[in-house]
């Protein structure tokens, strides 16, 4: 047996395309024919009211039905999603988090009712509360009821569902939020830390290694995919001393970090998009290169991502990327390749030191739930400083910053411009699927069945799940599971972060825009004031906390009120804090529906402001939302932050009639 | 913009709530035409105009960021709207010294619903000038006064801004959270103002809560008042003390003579405004502080402090 070469090749990852939208019919279709491509796994993508704990019928749902991942309100959804499915199986992955204990509860109940032994289920529900708050957004409750939760999730599957990984702690949004690698393990592995700690007092004691070996973590890998490769070695290292030191672990089969993987979508661009696929080719390397840190499972994010949602084709060519990597190269036939290597050796130790450093100071503010203030400050200030690299040019982005001249690319070119749209009519369809559906059910058994679930979350000393699990058997929705929590936990909104953001260093741009600023509101009368808002429960607020600290750097008074409101809210703010501008910002593709609601509610409100939108706008939406009354619309081609700010001053300038330049 | 600033301080006479974000607008407008009307407006909401002082409660709520201010403002609204009583909040943050620019992001964290006329939020910069108030504060206190029954103002800080807070409040409530020793401290050292009301917070973490509010009113025994209220609010659900903590405002507000009070801090505004404007040697002018406040204890009183400001101006000019 030679020592480079192993005696049988590794067997592949687990393969997985997060997918789902639409309806429950629709998404199982896409999935079996994903598995008939030859994808491993399954990896669920919800919709944000399913994700955040309402109907479709909610007013909050409006506009988000069935638009990035699949809308389940009940059990009988998620015997459709499945339909067809061996479950026993299957290893499902499902990203959720405030509702997780609800999707696990339907799909064992859908098992049961399938004839499967729930016992042998295997997946993982993310659960992974704190990145929520931090980056996410789809949060549903106050950080300790949301601890509970989780602790309670875990507490019954490491016995009930004991394949199952209750918690995919996350850095892999982190990393979308502009965390460094340092920044990425230390706070993921804190939050780890918060929830084996809350855990830790549940369960008898022996049982506590085989809850160590059920953490799993979701990872991200971005384009310096050499020191990405050992930001994952160095967070093998400390799970595994975390599991020895802090938790007295010792059975290796439970100190070996587990990963699953999907890979940035942060640097995808919409300029050039056919270069994001050599990008996420690189960044898979990154999780698989070396055998002593390669992923489980993973998932690669699709070439035109930056332009709207992908089609099933652009999937299949991501899933493709993988299937190459597995079976056509060399990869899985070798021992680790950088055993021994110096180069590769420094760099772990670089970063390991590094996070234990910035775990120290989340300790220092008492752990990571009581640290999410700190580390969402901090995330800001990194994203903004990764920001000021791309404008400046300092940091390369091909195709964006640097060597933009381009012939028209030919994958834009169809009838559907490259990408996916959702039916509108999905939403009228689920709204009336989830009317009918309790009008069948015994309303009777479901009344009992919450009053069940009530008492028990009132009761911190008894464990949510089976409850959860009964009102799923008995037919209640997502709705009444979240709305009867809601009442007892209360709800919540995470910090911004955006507060404590650095100013931005001073620049010959920025001070111009500065004075340009001073000009128009002193012509005004009063400092130009903007609302910066997000409709809608899309959580993805990296993009408006930016606009708003360098709104603010450039002199403004900035209203910023973080995610998840209602068009209505963001009139009447509009109107009680007098603003001269309101931008909104939406990337959960619902922009047609929730845009114009907004512009309407500002008329109603007697708002007579011009609106400027971001976010992900297909060319014939960005039409029609001008079309609408939309002063601006900008997309992620529009890297230049201080440029729209530019524009933004010359668009207040015009509409109240002022010079917005020097005489 | 032609904004008749007569009539939007008519209409806030005649309690339209409508009318405060435009009338706010207003008051916030530097311009010279914007002053010009701003005046008016607030000549429209003097105690002269209304026939007396303004029959709204004034609060300053204040205390150190990460206190719960917001919660226990989120509660507090609920409990008044239920009782059908119209709340105006004027949230005030620093803003950033460099660019002139501010965040505001206080209204988010106070729960309300958006269909509801009889809930105003305003979120206001401080500033440059030093002190915690934002300049037309003050201003914007008066007109809101004159149309809703509660008016707010939420600051930041401890032991510095409670000076300026107090001149715009009936009643001022220094918020703290179990745990943190400074405003014990600032207490203890006379760096801070005995509030009117302490209320301590998250009063859910039980023990640290209690002991937090010992401490306190220990602390404000030894400064020889025993009497001012220490009270326990828990924002989480279900609140609790917030029906006490509206009681203890109701109480101190019944036992002052709120035109006395409020007569006071109209001078003091006008004259801490004139000695900003023009400086001190424009009240040497005047000769001195203590003739500039004889020459206004004369003066008309129901003027408001921008029209006694103006009596101080003509003065100056007269005996330059």
């Amino acid at each position: 047996m030679s020592e480079h070469r192993l005696p049988e090749p590794d067997r592949p990852w687990v393969m997985r395309t997060y997918a789902g939208h639409s309806s429950a019919r629709e998404s199982n279709e896409l999935y079996r024919r994903n598995l008939e491509k030859g994808q491993t796994g399954l990896s669920v993508a919800f919709d944000l009211p399913t994700q955040t704990g309402y109907d479709p019928d909610h007013e909050l749902a409006r506009g988000e039905v069935g638009k990035v991942g699949v809308s389940i309100a009940h059990k009988g959804d998620m015997q459709t999603l499945l339909g067809g499915i061996p479950l026993d199986q299957m290893n499902t992955s499902m990203t959720i988090n405030a509702t997780a204990a609800w999707l696990l509860g339907l799909y064992m109940a859908v098992a049961e009712e399938n004839g499967v032994d729930p016992g042998r289920l295997q997946g993982t529900t993310q659960n992974d509360i704190i990145k929520e708050f931090l980056s996410r957004g789809t949060y549903a409750f106050p950080p300790a009821p949301s601890m509970r939760l989780i602790r309670d999730m875990i507490a019954f599957t490491v016995d009930a569902v004991p394949k199952w990984n209750p918690i995919n702690v996350c850095s892999y949004h982190l990393q979308e939020a502009g965390a460094t690698p340092v920044q990425e393990i230390a706070y993921s592995l804190s939050t780890a830390q918060a929830v084996l700690d809350e855990v830790r007092s549940r369960v008898p004691e022996d049982t506590f290694p085989r809850v160590f070996g059920r953490i799993s973590f979701f990872v991200n890998a971005g384009i310096r995919f050499v020191e990405e490769h050992a930001k994952l070695r160095a967070l093998g290292e400390l799970w595994e001393q975390l599991g020895r030191e802090r938790y007295g672990v010792e059975d290796p089969r439970y100190l070996r970090l587990r990963y699953g993987v999907q890979v940035n979508s942060l640097g995808l661009t919409e300029s050039q998009p056919e270069n994001n696929v050599i990008r996420i080719v690189l960044e898979a390397l990154a999780v698989t290169l070396g055998r002593n840190a390669r992923a489980r499972a993973i998932q690669l994010p699709a070439w035109n991502e930056a332009l709207g949602l992908p089609r099933p084709w652009d999937q299949q060519w991501s899933l493709r990327i993988q299937q190459i990597l597995a079976y056509e190269t060399d990869l899985l036939e070798y021992p680790d390749i950088f055993e021994g290597s110096k180069v590769m050796k420094g760099l772990v130790e670089e970063l390991v030191e590094g996070a234990r450093a910035e775990m120290a100071v989340v300790a220092e503010h008492g752990g990571a739930v009581e640290a999410v203030d700190y580390m969402k400050t901090q995330l800001v200030e990194s994203h903004r400083a990764r920001i000021a690299a791309i404008e400046s040019g300092e940091q390369k982005v091909i195709g964006q910053n640097a060597f933009t001249s381009t012939e028209p690319s030919p994958l834009r070119e169809g009838e559907d411009a490259g990408i996916m749209t959702v039916d509108p009519g999905v939403e009228r369809a689920q709204i009336e699927a989830v009317e009918t559906w309790r009008s069948e059910r015994d309303a009777a058994a479901v009344a009992a069945a919450l009053e069940e679930l009530t008492t028990a979350a009132r009761d911190d000393s008894v464990n949510v799940m089976p409850a959860t699990l009964a009102a799923a058997r008995a037919g209640a929705t997502t709705g009444e599971w979240a709305a009867a929590l809601r009442e007892v936990f209360g709800e919540y909104r995470a910090p911004t972060g955006v507060s404590g953001a650095a100013a931005a260093p001073d620049g010959a741009a920025l001070a111009e825009l500065r004075e340009k600023v001073e000009r128009v509101s002193t012509a005004l009368g009063r400092r130009i004031k903007i609302l910066v808002g997000k409709p809608g429960l899309d959580g993805h607020s990296n993009g408006a906390e930016q606009i708003a600290v360098r709104a603010r750097d450039a002199g403004m008074d900035v209203v910023y009120e973080g995610i998840r409101l209602s068009p209505a809210r963001i009139a009447q703010a509009a109107v009680q804090e007098g603003v001269h501008v309101v931008g909104l910002s939406i990337l959960s593709g619902s922009h047609r529906e929730l845009i114009p609601t907004v512009l309407h509610q500002l008329d109603e409100a007697g708002a007579n402001v011009p609106v400027v939108v971001g976010g992900i706008i297909p060319p014939a939406d960005e039409i029609a939302l001008l079309e609408a009354g939309v002063a601006r619309v900008y997309t992620p081609k529009d890297f230049e932050i201080s440029r729209i700010m530019g524009d933004v001053v010359d668009l207040v300038a015009d509409r109240y009639g002022v010079a917005a330049e020097a005489a | 913009m032609a904004v008749d600033g007569a009539t939007l301080g008519r209409r806030l006479r005649e309690r339209d709530t409508a009318a405060a974000p435009a009338a706010l607008n207003l008051i916030e407008d530097r311009s010279p035409a914007g002053r010009e009307q701003a005046a008016a407006l607030l000549g429209e909401v003097s105690p002269g105009a209304l026939g007396g002082e303004a029959p709204a409660h004034l609060i300053g709520v204040t205390g150190p960021p990460g206190a719960g201010k917001s919660s226990l403002l989120s509660a507090l609204v609920d409990l008044w709207r239920g009782r059908d009583r119209t709340v105006a909040v004027l949230a005030v943050d620093p803003s950033s010294k460099r660019s002139g620019g501010s965040l505001l992001g206080d209204r988010a964290r106070i729960d309300h619903d958006p269909a509801d006329d009889g809930i105003l939020i305003r979120s206001t910069a401080a500033g440059t000038r030093l002190g915690g108030l934002a300049p037309p504060t003050r201003e914007a206190t008066q007109a809101l006064a004159a149309a809703f029954d509660l008016v707010v103002v939420e600051t930041v800080g401890v032991g510095q801004s409670e000076t300026d807070v107090e001149d715009v409040s009936d009643t001022v409530a220094v918020v703290v959270q179990p745990g943190s020793g400074d405003t014990l401290q600032f207490l203890k050292a006379g760096i801070m103002e005995v509030p009117d009301v302490l209320v301590v917070t998250k009063a859910d973490q039980g023990g640290t809560a209690l002991r937090a509010r010992r401490d306190l009113a220990g602390a404000l025994g030894a400064l020889g008042c025993p009497e001012t209220p220490v009270l326990a609010v828990s924002s989480l659900p279900p609140p609790t003390g917030v029906e006490e903590l509206v009681e203890a405002l109701e109480a101190h507000r019944s036992r002052l003579d709120v035109r006395a009070v409020r007569l006071r801090a109209r001078r003091m505004a006008a004259l801490a405004d004139f000695t900003a404007e023009h400086g001190e040697r424009a009240l040497r002018a005047l000769g001195g502080r203590r003739a500039a406040e004889a020459y206004l204890a004369d003066q008309d009183p129901t003027l408001d402090a921008s029209a006694l400001g103006g009596r101080l101006e003509q003065r100056a000019r007269s005996s330059a």
